[in-house]
């Protein structure tokens, strides 16, 4: 996959900052606002993919592999668990075992954000690794010119 | 209900459009049928009130639009076309078809005075819908929630709290299904020690 002109290689490296604010955004305030781990996760994957189909495969994956995003993806799914079990101390799985706080403001929700903070790694890290793999595996499929 | 009228319309224009996308010999043609199907789905989600729900779609839909363009624009289609029985498919989907309706009805769906509730009042509403349908949670989770788990959007309250089992369940349809796009696509397979390379 060869990377586009230079007005979309910078428009893009410009814009995918943005992108992955945006995901962060909704990652991070899932509890008050309309979003979750899963829009943001899939938002932060959005700015790797425009990053990705504008560069070209190969900058890529002298930064991360398809490794790394599934180790990091499993870290997400063990953090979601934790999450549950370290409920099961407090009363059942799933407890919420963090104080409630004050509605409306960030740190409020007890154990929500933590969940969407490790649903958004989860997914985000997890649909990176399926994209970089179907990136290697055109790549192997096309013929060597 | 104008609202009603608009979302049948909508369900329409997906079928329509899921059926260009089935029969359509073009690739590209396919695919932007799907992804029309998919925006309509997101504007019932809108109409329905369900922002949290329309939201990742139209970001699932846009990102999938976008691969599924890419991988087709950069290869030709080369496959031969093979000739279709069409009658055949339209009668299997017909038949399909009746016998869900008549299952339905038969089940007492569409006025919601048998066993199925009708649209728009789920089991977990709190009035019943009927006779036989019990009363359900949904106005105890609405007032509580907020006070309960502290989260401004219900949404997040119940599908991280109350439902966390469900949310910990998609997860998990997540985590699989990742697992088994790697298998499929990892281009360099691993070996055993001492096994000849197949290449």
């Amino acid at each position: 996959m060869k990377g586009m002109s230079p007005i979309v290689k910078n428009t893009a490296s410009v814009v995918t900052a943005f992108v992955m604010m945006y995901g962060i955004y909704v990652t991070v305030t899932g509890h008050i606002t309309p979003g979750g781990g899963f829009a943001g996760g899939v938002i932060i994957m959005a700015g790797v993919v425009l990053l990705v189909l504008s560069y070209g495969g190969d900058p890529i994956r002298e930064v991360t592999a398809e490794g790394e995003c599934h180790v990091l993806e499993g870290l997400g799914a063990m953090a979601f668990l934790l999450v549950a079990v370290i409920g099961l101390f407090g009363g059942a799985f799933f407890a919420n075992w963090l104080g409630t706080g004050r509605p409306m403001e960030l740190l409020s929700g007890g154990t929500i954000l933590i969940s969407n903070l490790a649903i958004g790694l989860k997914v985000a890290a997890g649909l990176t690794g399926i994209f970089l793999a179907l990136v290697l595996a055109i790549r192997a499929a096309m013929p060597k010119e | 209900m104008t609202i009603d009228l608009f979302i049948l319309l909508l369900v329409g224009f997906m079928l329509v459009a899921g059926l260009i996308a089935v029969e359509a010999r073009d690739l590209l043609s396919a695919v932007i049928a799907v992804g029309a199907a998919g925006f309509a789905l997101c504007v019932i989600d809108l109409l329905l009130g369900a922002p949290d729900l329309a939201f990742p779609q139209v970001v699932v839909e846009i990102i999938t639009l976008v691969l599924l363009i890419r991988m087709i624009v950069t290869r030709t289609d080369t496959s031969r076309q093979t000739p279709r029985d069409t009658l055949r498919t339209g009668a299997v989907l017909l038949a399909g078809g009746v016998i869900l309706v008549v299952v339905f009805v038969a089940v007492g769906g569409l006025d919601g005075t048998g066993a199925m509730p009708a649209f728009g009042h789920p089991v977990v509403a709190n009035a019943p819908a009927g006779p036989g349908t019990p009363p359900g949670v949904s106005a105890e989770y609405l007032a509580r929630c907020t006070q309960d788990t502290g989260a401004a959007n219900t949404v997040a309250g119940i599908l991280l709290d109350y439902r966390a089992y469900d949310t910990l369940g998609e997860a998990t349809v997540i985590f699989v299904s990742i697992l088994g796009g790697y298998v499929v696509l990892r281009s360099i397979g691993r070996k055993r020690e001492g096994e000849a390379d197949a290449s």
